[in-house]
């Protein structure tokens, strides 16, 4: 008879995650799958909207990454309007866009991730959060707080300090960057790429120590998908978008955001509401699971994965090591934490380059135009991966229809692939270790996903574990 | 001229016949709520916002259309007053769909200005299942209905102050909604003459300006007033030739 483990996260209000792990009548781990709430009545919430609410609306249905839909949102107005934004709001958005990286990663990897993997998988649950890590890695939480607290400041000076910065409008952008706040940055600026360049130096000694996780999280060969600068460079906002294989080769050309749907197809799955995309060019047509040649993966790895180079020394420096250390194309998904560690690299550069430019802020700042596509088509990376916004406009510019597709729908099939190889390492039988289901949970959180769950500051999603019969009788219940 | 005595939350003030509380309670440094009085414009008494207590009278009574009488004892703000008051905002954010986040009058909107002022952080009522459209047909101008208050103070601009009467009020109840000319959409009303004195005299974010977006409502609500004082003096002058 087959049994049902549930490990069941406490719903908050983002939409919430459900892990179940199908184990034979062995107590071996049959089928694994991965559950998520997506935006329910989203489309009907927004038709009949101006486009030019679309990037504040957006924002609100995702608390975690509110400044991703308002720069992606504005890109798919942008698209309406058929227009390019000024070079000045151009430059600003990408500043808010690397700002959002940085905090964002610096939350993910410090906050979240680090206290699993510097005080070890199986430390004591009760100190195996941010506070365990402020007492036994004062240095290392310090630093983290500090990186992100500049990537929520550069966030402040351009959207003003806001929740939901809905600052990035169609055509341009509302407002210039404070000039106070850009001389505090720019004296800030030296010590954090000095934190970045010293996180990255301790990568090497976390994989050493983890072994099993780093061959058990996700390890296998998938494509993977993002945005590239059109000269090949790491890019997170303008730019094509580009599929490699595992062995890093390019699937196919480079595509402008209009034409994803030439090259995504999405299936849907009863049992979640998240849709599963797919890369529709690989042989064998729609998959039917995640091992399927379509599956792939955006974020941090694939990102990294796609370009050709960082564009900044010290992220090539580290991009250097990195592959020097893994290969061309690292596959396991644990190395999600080294690429976001590359990027943070890259952002802090980055963010140098733009607050040390003389020309910041001058110029025009938005483009005005009436409507002038029926339809636009907004791409941006979020800290967690490819973003598209996608809107149909009747010719007063009222939304007829949207579609989105987010990150952590991208990374769908990755993850519970990546959820089935956990379990199958480390769950034998119903009797599940703590240890076990923080490793299935850290599995996931290498995606970053955006769950409620993984905002969890104090480290640990809530999770239930249920283990249970096919006839739906309890037999074991883990919670914490 | 005739003038009344009378005493506003205690400041005594002298205020002439003709006069409604609303504009003596100002003169006299007292701000009363209110949503759907802007002065040049006729009071219609329709929010139920300005509602004040006078001494021996067993009800409340609305401030914008009460006029002045001797001796009266009026309270602007007591316990019951701001329940009264709070629960009419609740009602107005309830019929509507109010998403401050991405509104074009946030941080300018009266409604908004209200709700922080008597501490109104969240609504009991259910809001309604069905979104209206924004009416977006009009070249220069939007109106979003979801946003409605339906103070009618663009009806009156328009038919007032600028004399196209384009705008008119239609539907029961919650059905109840703004309509240009017979019921066209606003891009296709032939009286509209596009003056703005509607979009500017809305209290709200329920009218706007096309291709604005969060929080670039300009504040302009008194050019409808400002424009009233101007002719008034104008047609003194008209008198004194
Ligand atoms: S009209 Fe006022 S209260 Fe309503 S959403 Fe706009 S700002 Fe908020
Ligand atoms: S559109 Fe504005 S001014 Fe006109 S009735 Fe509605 S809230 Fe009042
Ligand atoms: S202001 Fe008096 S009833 Fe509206």
């Amino acid at each position: 008879m087959p049994r049902t483990l549930l490990i069941d996260p406490v719903t908050r209000i983002e939409g919430h995650a459900k892990i179940t792990v199908r184990l034979d009548d062995a107590g071996a781990v049959q089928d694994t799958r991965f559950h998520v709430t997506e935006f329910r009545g989203f489309e009907a919430f927004c038709r009949g909207r101006s486009v030019y609410e679309m990037p504040a609306l957006t924002a609100r249905t995702c608390g975690i990454c509110p400044v991703s839909h308002v720069l992606t949102g504005a890109k798919a107005g942008d698209a309406v309007l058929g227009v390019e934004p000024p070079p000045a709001a151009r430059a600003l958005r990408r500043m808010m866009n690397l700002g959002q990286i940085l905090q964002s990663h610096s939350l993910s990897f410090f906050h979240l991730s680090a206290p699993d993997l510097l005080l070890g998988f199986d430390s004591a649950p009760g100190a195996r959060n941010v506070f365990g890590l402020i007492d036994a890695e004062p240095e290392i939480a310090r630093r983290g707080i500090r990186m992100r607290r500049f990537g929520q400041e550069v966030i402040a000076a351009l959207g003003g300090r806001k929740i939901h910065p809905a600052w990035a409008v169609p055509g341009g952008v509302l407002g210039n960057i404070d000039p106070e706040a850009v001389e505090r940055l720019r004296a800030e600026h030296e010590t954090i790429v000095h934190d970045a360049k010293w996180a990255w130096a301790r990568y090497g000694e976390l994989v050493d120590a983890h072994p099993a996780e780093v061959a058990a999280f996700g390890d296998f060969p998938s494509l993977f998908f993002g945005i590239v600068s059109p000269d090949g460079a790491w890019e997170h906002h303008d730019g094509l978008l580009r599929f490699i294989d595992a062995e890093g080769n390019r699937v196919g050309e480079d595509f402008p955001a209009e034409r994803y749907a030439e090259f995504i197809g999405e299936v849907a799955d009863a049992d979640t509401y998240l849709k599963s995309p797919y890369h529709l060019g690989a042989q064998g047509g729609a998959p039917v699971g995640p091992q399927a040649p379509g599956t792939y993966r955006v974020g941090p790895l694939a990102r990294v994965n796609l370009a050709e180079r960082m564009g900044t020394p010290l992220a090539d420096a580290a991009l250097a090591d990195f592959r020097g250390e893994f290969g061309r194309v690292p596959l396991g998904s644990f190395h999600y934490h080294g690429a976001r560690l590359i990027e943070i690299l890259a952002c802090a550069e980055q963010l140098g380059e733009l607050l040390n430019d003389p020309e910041l802020g001058s110029g025009p700042l938005r483009a005005e135009a009436g409507i002038n596509r029926l339809r636009g088509v907004g791409v941006s990376e979020a800290p967690r991966g490819t973003l598209f916004h996608d809107y149909r406009v009747d010719e007063d510019g009222r939304i007829t229809g949207v579609r989105m597709i987010i990150a952590t729908g991208h990374n769908n099939l990755a993850m519970n692939r990546t959820i089935g190889q956990i379990a199958e390492a480390f769950v034998k039988g119903p009797d599940v270790a703590e240890g076990a289901l923080n490793r299935i949970e850290a599995g996931i959180r290498a995606y970053d996903p955006c769950l409620s769950c993984s905002t969890h500051a104090v480290g640990q999603m809530p999770l239930v574990l249920r283990v249970e019969a096919a006839d739906g009788t309890l037999l074991r219940e883990l919670a914490r | 001229m005739a003038g009344v005595n009378l005493k506003i939350d205690g400041v005594e003030i002298e205020a002439p016949v003709g006069e409604n509380l609303m504009q003596a309670a100002t003169r006299a440094g007292v701000r009363v709520p209110g949503l759907c009085q802007l002065d040049g414009l006729s009071v219609v008494g329709a929010c139920r916002l300005c509602m004040v207590e006078i001494a021996g009278t067993p009800r409340p009574r609305p401030a914008c259309a009460t006029p002045v009488g001797e001796s009266m004892d009026v309270h602007t703000d007591t316990p019951r007053l701001r329940e009264h008051r709070r629960v009419l905002l609740e009602m107005l954010f309830a019929e509507g769909q109010h998403i401050c986040a991405a509104c074009v009058a946030s941080g300018a909107c009266e409604l908004q200005n209200l709700a922080a002022e008597l501490g109104v952080d969240h609504v009991n009522f259910t809001p309604p299942p069905t979104r209206l459209e924004m009416d977006l047909s009009h070249p220069r101008f939007g109106y979003d209905p979801s946003r409605c208050v339906l103070c009618t103070r663009c009806v009156r601009a328009c038919a007032e102050v600028e004399g196209a009467f384009t705008w008119g009020v239609a539907g029961r109840g919650r059905e109840t909604h703004l309509v240009a000319d017979l019921g066209v959409p606003w891009g296709e009303a032939e009286s509209c003459t596009s003056c703005g004195k509607c979009v500017s005299a809305c209290p709200v974010g329920a009218l706007f300006e096309k291709g604005t977006s969060v929080g670039e409502r300009r504040v302009t609500r008194a050019l409808v007033s400002t424009l009233t004082a101007r002719r008034d003096r104008e047609s003194h002058r008209e008198v004194l030739k």
